[in-house]
């Protein structure tokens, strides 16, 4: 046992990408399980691991924890990187709910079936450019600081830079009017942890494709 | 302005009941904007006030707090609902979290086409009753006492009562083998304030089927 926290996940993004980033930016050291079949997945359950029978589960401090929230807050108040009181908290807190209903939007379209996936990525599209992106650029030109929240790197600015990553290899030209947004991603991404875990052969995992989510839904018949 | 929240949301249960149930049980009291057509919400939208141009939003404490987790934390943590370290945080962000995934199962059945709605249902009575309501049984058998965290009352409890209710509507016999559940139900429901918010004629707004959904969607764009 080295200490290390370990996570338990497929080999994707997913809905353990945004922890992977989290620990990766607070120079936190980490270990994967990746559940490549669905025996792995059922040892899992049938060692009693995963309360609600579901991955993403984190090994961490003596405790399983599940539930992609639940593990970024810890991860977060655990290593100061959320706000400090119970205001800042709030607006980390709605900056980056807002950045997950986004983020969802990108699980739509990898499960829509074929003949509403036009539909999905137009909607994605829209919401970036119209909805969620320009509320982020507004917060930022409002208090013309480098971080979200409170001067200071959060949750907040790392989950939008890798949400940003997202919105770019599906379409670069939707970052174009966010200036602001631009340099925040610069900012974070040269953070010298931030800039280790965006080298090739870290532990961050590829853009989800077509192809990757068919193979997946093959080997764990869903 | 009398110094109350104001929460401004459509006439239903939806993502605004769960902050109805906190903000009731922690003894507060709070004004409500109920938008009963799309003008009222293109208001919203139009004076600026919806961060992302969607509801729920609570006014308090002089912010206009969107995003309903964001909403729920602020007043837990407000309240003292919250826990009293990280751990017990964390532990009633999982639980919260699993049942928001429950919660959702029912958001997706009352917007659910007519053809897609015996699935729906069937899949929240194995969902409740398979994975779910045992997990959380079984936390209360863990420790024998009668809070989910900390022996004493949290926003997990609450919310978890507020889903029971939900079910025992939906479905009374999902609740059947769960007795600490029921258990826990009885004793908050038995805490004053949420006695009072329970008798008829309070804010708490009905379970909403499909078909009152259908009515509703109406009014509105969507």
């Amino acid at each position: 046992m080295s200490g290390k926290p370990v996570l338990h996940y497929f080999n994707v993004q997913g809905r353990m990408e945004s922890i992977r980033w989290l620990l990766a930016a607070a120079g936190v050291e980490f270990e994967e399980k990746l559940i490549m079949c669905q025996e792995d997945l059922d040892k899992l359950k049938n060692d009693g691991l995963l309360m609600f029978q579901q991955v993403p589960m984190v090994e961490m401090d003596g405790m399983k924890m599940v539930q992609s929230r639940a593990i970024l807050n810890y991860i977060a108040t655990k290593y100061n990187l959320y706000g400090k009181d119970t205001k800042e908290r709030l607006l980390i807190d709605m900056y980056t709910e807002g950045m997950t209903d986004l983020y969802e939007l990108f699980f739509k379209v990898i499960l829509a079936p074929p003949e509403e996936k036009d539909a999905a990525k137009s909607l994605i599209k829209d919401r970036a450019k119209n909805r969620f992106l320009p509320a982020f650029e507004k917060v930022l030109k409002s208090h013309g600081q480098g971080y979200l929240v409170g001067n200071k790197l959060s949750k907040a600015d790392i989950l939008l830079t890798e949400l940003l990553y997202m919105v770019e290899e599906f379409d670069a030209s939707l970052l174009a009017n966010f200036t602001l947004l631009q340099a925040l991603k610069t900012r974070v991404s040269n953070l010298p942890n931030v800039k280790k875990f965006l080298q090739p052969g870290s532990q961050r995992k590829p853009f989800p494709t077509q192809e990757m989510f068919e193979e997946m839904r093959k080997r764990f018949k869903f």
